[in-house]
């Protein structure tokens, strides 16, 4: 990776190294009774090892300047592998825990391993780890191919990706430890958020330099998404984690909002990492790459528009709908299930935009399970949505909130429409950037994707059934007017259910083990020759005439 | 429309203050007025704030997940009410930093548990669940009771509380240490000392059965037996709304 920086970026590498280095040492020292120490020790161990890798390679020569006539691929790569080891971590947790809810003593008698602490390195390993590799990486990749233009330089790509994975690891191993400011998917602490802030603004100025060199006078709806997803996770990151560090030198801060009014920055924090991180990002990257595997131009341009201004403009009302029939004032309730079913509209437009891309290239949908993998994101999208905007609705919401019908749609959600896009855009991407003829194996393609879909029908049905179980038991009433089912009741009626959702993401899990294994043969296989269509061709012509 | 966009795709900078713009109204109209409007967390006068070592075994319930698994926000449904109690008000968690209402029910909502098991219970069913009842998922949390608290920061975390606008006072904040210890010691030399502070209602007990050591068991269950404690004005109105 230091290879192909200039020597300018070189420095800056180095500088940036021992300043994170000397940071860590800071923290580790302050910290050294707390587990604040121990993260200032991972801090000052990447400052040290990113300084030592710059070093390695400070004198070898720079990179020519026919540079400027590829794409900047290398991070992507980086990125593509970084998410595939996320997902595995965060699969193969989700799946230890779940398998814990059916067999309560299959850990160990230690604090580490025990539910709590393990659940969230599952949601952050999935969401934060897998998902946002995955978002980094192809945002890299499209925003240079939708402007052809190469990233703005060579050095901050990799401040982000590096960056970004130290916060994934502080985060993860903080869990462990018992760090945790306990907000739903805002859980790590006050100095890895704002490590985070620093690393976003980063990305987010690499993205307006990039696309401020574009050789394409429109920008390409794709980036709309990307941008409205670095944009808003910035601010809702910001907001939701305003909190007083007790002190300087230890990991534990109060959030700076109580009780109602904590409830509802929390849930429009929550809902919108669900609009901004898993659906706008994500929408970016089923934007560019169905079109592209399909072979098709996207079906509508005034659908693309009418989407993504609906999307991010309703989105952010519907939070409230998670805290129905609570001590929130019932206007709030009433404001957020109303936006709720409101956004069904740009999200079934945005969904069907993307199904009508594939009118006349359905054949290939038969044929390949890639573009197939696309195409049942966007149908797992719409399906999700529409389940949303349902269980929104405040009298099903007295039935749903609190059960496991929640998490079987968050899994429709997350398994079926994030994680076959994020997949289909990897089977898309491996060939391309590691320059093979195709995947190692077309064959493991298909096992993955015929697992990927039974695990994610197991884990949801399970989930459906035991919610809209538990919550009919919770609300049913005797002849005489007592509660039917004490608590303990409807827990006993969970179990096989909880054993079938356990099979069904273990199943979910093989075939991504599956799919890393793929990825890793096909980079080791030998490779083709590049492409000539995948250049910036403006960038070869300026090039030619200098 | 469609014409002012063609001509909006092509600036980086107008899209990206478009989309801060779309984005920011629902926010701002629905968390702005939540700090404004007085009704929205009723008044309750003599509502009590956690005592140090009820605010450590809190810090102990976040730092465990427990909020993964049990709610604190019983919902205005009969059942719910019949199960739990009177419903939650937003007054009851107002010193609740941040507030730990959790969003699923794997286990049973925990707002008003308080005081309706005994200490003993409330140990031997932490320490494993399983044998107090046979059928129930919840992890075995054997490493509380071998784990001895730690008092040192109390202080500044109730300093932190305070500039956060929780009402404590400059003695309570100096004496947080103490009185985390006093609290778990009822035959000891800070007993009285908590009781002085936080009202003769407090709970003085050796939570885990065990007065010599304070552990992280005599924090945790001290702040389960509290839960639903601070202020009875839930109780209140629904006795008003009964007459």
């Amino acid at each position: 990776m230091v290879s192909t920086m200039t020597a300018n970026e070189r420095q800056a590498a180095l500088v940036i190294s021992i300043l994170a280095a000397i940071v860590g040492l800071a923290m580790a020292a302050a910290g050294r009774h707390d587990p604040l120490g121990v993260h200032g020790a991972m801090v000052l161990l990447t400052g040290l090892m990113c300084a030592f890798w710059v070093i390695r390679d400070y004198y070898k020569p720079e990179p020519p300047a026919t540079r400027l006539a590829a794409y900047y691929d290398e991070p992507i790569k980086a990125g593509i592998l970084l998410a595939l080891l996320w997902a595995a971590i965060g699969m193969f947790f989700g799946d230890w825990v779940a398998w814990l809810l059916a067999y309560p003593e299959m850990t160990f008698d230690a604090a580490w391993s025990s539910f709590g602490r393990m659940r969230p390195i599952h949601t952050t390993g999935v969401i934060f780890g897998f998902g946002g590799n995955a978002l980094i990486a192809t945002s890299f990749h499209v925003m240079q191919r939708t402007s052809r233009a190469r990233l703005a330089d060579q050095f901050t790509p990799w401040f982000v990706l590096v960056g970004y994975n130290l916060f994934c690891a502080m985060a993860v191993s903080g869990y462990l430890m018992g760090v945790t400011q306990s907000k739903e998917y805002a859980e790590p602490e006050w100095y890895a958020d704002i490590w985070l802030v620093v690393v976003w603004i980063a990305y987010f100025a690499l993205y307006l330099r990039t696309l401020a060199r574009r050789r394409e006078p429109h920008i390409y709806v794709a980036n709309w998404y990307y941008l409205a997803f670095i944009l808003v996770v910035a601010m809702l990151h910001i907001v939701n984690n305003l909190a007083l560090p007790v002190s300087w030198a230890g990991a534990k801060s109060y959030s700076l909002f109580s009780g109602v009014q904590d409830a509802m920055v929390q849930w429009w924090y929550g809902h919108n990492a669900v609009a901004f991180f898993l659906t706008a990002g994500f929408l970016g990257m089923l934007y560019y790459y169905l079109p592209k595997r399909a072979g098709r131009p996207i079906y509508s341009y005034r659908m693309s528009i009418v989407g993504f201004w609906g999307i991010t403009f309703f989105y952010v009302w519907v939070g409230s709908h998670h805290l129905h029939y609570t001590a929130l004032p019932q206007w709030v309730q009433t404001l957020g299930m109303t936006f709720s079913v409101m956004l069904l509209i740009p999200s079934w437009i945005a969904a069907a935009n993307a199904l009508l891309t594939l009118n006349g290239a359905w054949h290939k949908v038969r044929d390949d399970a890639t573009l197939r993998f696309m195409m049942v994101a966007a149908v797992f999208y719409g399906l999700s949505t529409f389940e949303g905007s349902f269980l929104a609705i405040r009298p099903v919401n007295s039935l749903s909130h609190y059960t496991d019908w929640t998490v079987a749609h968050v899994h429709a959600g997350t398994l079926g429409w994030n994680s076959m896009i994020i997949f289909g855009a990897i089977y898309y991407l491996v060939p391309q950037l590691w320059k093979r003829a195709h995947m190692y194996s077309p064959a493991l393609v298909e096992f993955h994707f015929w697992s990927a879909i039974a695990g994610t029908f197991i884990y949801v049905f399970a989930m459906w059934n035991s919610g809209i179980t538990q919550g009919l038991m919770w609300r049913a009433y005797n002849p005489n007017g007592t509660l039917a089912y004490s608590f303990l009741d409807t827990v006993i009626a969970m179990h096989p259910y909880y054993i079938a959702r356990a099979f069904g993401g273990l199943l979910f899990l093989i075939g991504t083990l599956a799919g890393i294994y793929n990825v890793w043969r096909t980079i080791q296989a030998a490779p083709a020759r590049t492409p000539q269509s995948d250049q910036p061709i403006l960038a070869v012509a300026q090039q030619a005439g200098s | 429309m469609f014409g002012t966009h063609y001509k909006l795709e092509r600036y980086s900078i107008g899209l990206a203050v478009a989309i801060i713009v779309a984005a920011s109204i629902g926010g701002l109209v629905e968390i702005a007025p939540l700090f404004t409007i007085h009704e929205t967390v009723e008044r309750a006068p003599h509502m009590r704030v956690y005592t140090p070592l009820e605010l450590a075994g809190r810090n102990i319930y976040i730092r465990e997940g427990c909020y993964a698994c049990h709610s604190q926000m019983i919902r205005t449904l009969s059942d719910e009410v019949e199960r739990y109690g009177p419903y939650s008000l937003a007054v009851e968690s107002q010193y609740d930093h941040p507030m730990l209402w959790g969003s699923k029910r794997t286990g049973p909502d925990l707002a008003r548990v308080g005081e309706k098991y005994s200490d003993l219970w409330q140990s031997e069913h932490l320490n494993n669940p399983r044998s107090v009842v046979p059928q129930s998922i919840m992890p075995a949390y054997g490493f509380l009771k071998r784990t001895e608290l730690r008092t040192t920061d109390l202080p500044k975390d109730l300093a932190a509380l305070k500039r956060l606008g929780v009402p404590y006072t400059d003695a309570m904040v100096r004496n947080a240490s103490d009185d985390a210890k006093g609290q778990a010691d009822p035959d000891g030399a800070w007993a009285d000392g908590v009781r002085a502070r936080y009202g003769d209602a407090t709970h003085v007990r050796a939570f885990d059965g065990d007065a010599g050591t304070v552990t992280e068991m005599d924090a945790l269950v001290a702040y389960l037996q509290v839960l639903g404690h601070l202020t009875d004005v839930a109780h209140a109105s629904e006795a008003g709304a009964g007459k």
